[in-house]
């Protein structure tokens, strides 16, 4: 049970205390309410390019890093489809510079050209590192286009291509900021060797008198559902083929959600998952196999990917794929093998709340989904599911016209 | 209403406790001997009911006759014994929520288990059939040759991991434990039995070192002496392998004539941690581009946008090191940025850094220690790294010492002594 102490400045921004007096450090996490599927789409990879401005200096504060690094700390952020978070480390004794720092940044940037300039590069080199530059690297770039014709996560956190982030303009990271990075838009979890009064008081004192800002609703576009199945096929400069499938799934808040990520596990959750003894050890058709989900707050996908052994033909190894997904739609699974996934993920919560950092993420994920308190019953959640739930799922998801297949061919 | 503080000053930071001033302990172990001899190094502590154990044994790339032996056995030892298929065996770690990994290194071979408390005596006699009844099936080794020649195809399309692979051959040349790689042609080559008696001698038999962390049940001695107690933990004999270095300095590989990026690896032989330099070089490489406000991420990121990042890093190997610099960067700004990088060399041999700067190298390398020393899994991982470099606790209290102690003249003369572009191995690979 994770406890915590929750309250909200006039300006509407929402604060949540988590003790720990275990450690000698405190975290600040900061989680705005904005990610890549907010972005126009003429403009995408804008809200992570915005993630690289927020380093460059606020309106009072010319450099951000210097006096954190100054006072021990450590900090990084990361911007995903849904949302963009920051946070810091440093030792207790210095967390009143966390809140300097952070509530400047909150109060306005400096808005430097320079600092534009140079990272519109650095995020050019970011995107040709991860995905231009890497065998595979523009797999989920056509594969969101492909499953996903509406809602904006059809395309990627760092953006559609390169000319939207080099074609940034000052005037959009102002317009920008002042319509999301906003009190109002924001959470803030102050976590570790830190007191409720203490937390309160610099609270007010340093972000009391931000002004709120509006409160930003989001209204997009809706992805229908899929009602005939969608193929691909590309040839690239890779050195094995790789099949990739993925079928719609439900929204984070959904009950199915829990079911849906057990049902995963049970695809692909370890050496003794279905997909990998028998495609990879019994039928030996493909080298790796993977089935996973984005954990995203919309609807989001659940996919199988692998690479083909040598030799082996893409329908046979999409057809082997089928097989087991057939399992999964006829026969109910073990109690056992639920039980299994069950405790994979009773240990993986154990293991992540270990440390302070991941605790303060997970409170600011949850009160932005709707309540921190949600934290605690996730637990629960999954030990709900039932063998029944994972068939009956198995048969909602994996309908051919749910489905969206890519034959990324090796072109050598 | 919430009253604001009237005339809040946010131009200036708010006081700080340098963290320079920090009284950084490093929780001490308990040992205890199991009845073979092994040494177990336990840390006690932690809030959640998990915990970890790790087997170090002798058992890496350093003592075996033929390149992949060493790694291949350690891959294999969780894929059957006598009683249990491949599956059976993931199936029990799998079943109680744990995760059982390996991993071989130079010097070392690793079997780790991370788990909830409760379960451990459910887990160890499998980890104990693993490392006296492991069978390494003829049938798990042909998968796995055919899966990782796939996957090294996949990853020698990449620049990064051919400028890995090179610059380690340059530092230490291809028969050298540190330099060897992979190539399809020694995967073929590998042959079960050649496996099967490196197990034989370097698990079965071999010696090991054991490490748990975490909240740990009160009957822990008895537990791992009825599973590990009567292991062989015979020692290994030493091997004196010496490094074969390049002779050319400077490198220019096309690996991918329509790549977008080259990786840079600029590099020079450095000593093992017991060098009296080595905790000074620690500092002055924090300095150089050891963090995000480093010299070289400072210049060449945050000034030029050459670069998603650029990192200098002091290798972490028992017998020798080296000192290297890495980074991918634009395919038309690396020549600039080697040169950048030569320019931050000179600059720390020429000019004594400022007291501003050192003080938040240092501020900043203490409160990194004092995070990363955050919870039972992070202490034992450093005290596992001071007990396999046959260092002590004085290891961690000198380090602390020369990060609040060392002067600008210091650093300077360590600049002077190893920071010469002509010593430096320079490696571009598109």
């Amino acid at each position: 049970m994770i406890q915590f102490e929750k309250f909200t400045l006039t300006n509407g921004l929402r604060v949540i205390v988590h003790q720990d007096t275990s450690t000698p450090m405190a975290v600040m996490n900061i989680m705005y309410d904005v990610g890549a599927r907010d972005e126009n789409p003429e403009r995408t990879g804008f809200a992570h390019l915005f993630e690289h401005l927020m380093f460059g200096g606020s309106v009072n504060i010319p450099n951000y890093d210097e006096p954190l690094q100054m006072a021990g700390g450590e900090n990084n952020a990361y911007t995903t489809n849904d949302l963009t978070n920051y946070y810091i480390q440093l030792p207790a004794e210095n967390l009143e510079t966390a809140f300097w720092l952070e509530s400047d940044r909150m109060l306005s940037l400096a808005f430097g050209d320079k600092s534009l300039d140079v990272q519109r590069k650095v995020v050019c080199e970011e995107f040709k590192e991860h995905y231009i530059n890497k065998p595979y690297g523009d797999v989920w770039h056509k594969m969101r286009d492909l499953a996903y014709t509406r809602h904006p996560y059809r395309w990627m956190t760092i953006g559609k291509e390169l000319s939207h982030i080099e074609n940034a303009k000052l005037e959009d990271v102002k317009e920008f900021f002042f319509k999301y990075y906003r009190p109002v838009n924001a959470i803030m979890v102050v976590a570790g060797n830190v007191t409720a009064e203490k937390v309160k008081a610099l609270a007010e004192k340093w972000f009391g008198d931000i002004p709120s800002g509006e409160k930003y609703k989001r209204n997009l576009p809706q992805e229908p559902a899929q009602a005939e199945e969608r193929r691909l096929e590309v040839k690239a400069n890779v050195p094995l083929d790789a099949l990739y499938k993925c079928w719609h799934i439900y929204p984070r808040l959904d009950r199915r959600y829990y079911i849906t990520d057990l049902l995963t596990d049970i695809l692909s959750g370890g050496g003794s998952s279905r997909l990998y003894q028998s495609l990879v050890k019994e039928k030996q058709l493909f080298s790796n196999i993977e089935c996973y989900h984005y954990g995203s707050t919309d609807a989001g996908l659940l996919c199988i990917e692998g690479k083909l052994v040598k030799g082996v033909k893409m329908k046979d190894a999409e057809k082997a794929i089928e097989i087991e997904l057939e399992k999964m739609k006829n026969e109910l699974v073990a109690e056992t093998e639920l039980q299994k996934v069950k405790n994979k993920t009773e240990s993986m919560i154990a293991f992540e709340d270990m440390s302070v950092m991941n605790r303060a993420n997970s409170l600011a994920y949850y009160e932005l989904l709707g309540d921190a308190s949600w934290m605690n019953f996730e637990l629960e959640k999954y030990g709900s599911v039932t063998t029944e739930d994972i068939l009956q799922e198995s048969r909602n998801i994996f309908r051919k016209e749910n489905s969206n297949t890519l034959y990324y061919y090796s072109g050598n | 209403m919430i009253e604001t503080v009237k005339g809040l000053n946010r131009k200036t930071a708010p006081p700080i406790v340098d963290a320079v001033n920090f009284n950084l302990q490093l929780k001490p172990y308990k040992k205890f001997t199991l009845k073979n001899g092994v040494d177990v190094y336990t840390i006690d502590a932690g809030a959640e009911e998990v915990m970890s154990v790790e087997w170090v044994f002798y058992a890496g790339n350093w003592y075996e006759d033929k390149n992949l032996v060493a790694a291949t056995a350690n891959f294999l030892l969780k894929n059957g014994t006598r009683q249990k298929t491949a599956f059976q065996v993931n199936e029990h770690f799998e079943y109680y929520g744990s995760y059982l990994n390996r991993a071989c290194y130079n010097e070392t071979a690793t079997l780790s288990l991370h788990c909830l408390t409760r379960h451990i005596s459910e887990l160890l006699p499998v980890v104990r059939e693993l490392l006296t009844e492991s069978n390494m099936p003829e049938e798990e080794l042909a998968i796995y040759q055919q899966n990782m020649k796939q996957r090294l195809q996949v990853s020698l399309k990449k620049s990064e991991f051919v400028a890995g692979r090179l610059i380690d051959v340059d530092l230490y040349g291809e028969q050298h434990p540190y330099g060897k790689y992979s190539r399809e042609e020694d995967f073929d080559q590998l042959n079960q039995a050649e496996l099967f008696a490196f197990y034989d001698q370097y698990y079965r038999n071999g010696k090991f070192t054991m490490f748990v962390a975490g909240k740990l049940p009160d009957h822990l001695e008895q537990l791992l002496n009825d599973n590990f107690g009567d292991l062989g933990n015979k020692s290994v004999a030493e091997r004196i392998i010496t490094p074969h270095r390049a002779a050319e300095k400077k490198f220019r590989v096309t690996n991918n004539a329509e790549g977008v990026q080259g990786s840079i690896r600029i590099a020079r032989p450095f000593p093992n941690r017991h060098h009296p330099d080595f905790l000074k070089v620690q500092v002055l490489n924090s300095l150089f581009g050891g963090f995000f406000g480093s010299r070289l991420m400072s210049n060449i990121r945050e000034e030029k946008g050459y670069t998603y990042g650029i990192h200098s890093y002091l290798q972490n190997h028992i017998s020798e090191s080296a000192w290297m610099i890495s980074t991918e960067a634009g395919k038309d700004v690396c020549e600039a940025t080697i040169e950048e990088v030569y320019k931050e060399m000179q600059d720390l041999r020429e000019e004594l850094v400022d007291d501003e700067e050192l003080l938040l190298v240092r501020n900043y390398m203490m409160g990194s220690i004092l995070g990363d020393l955050d919870g039972p899994f992070q202490i034992i991982a450093r005290w596992k790294n001071i007990i396999l470099n046959g260092l002590d606790e004085n290891y961690f209290y000198n380090s602390i010492h020369t990060i609040k102690t060392i002067s600008a003249e210091e650093l300077q003369a360590m600049a002077q002594k190893y920071l010469k572009p002509e010593e430096f191995y320079e490696l571009l690979v598109v």
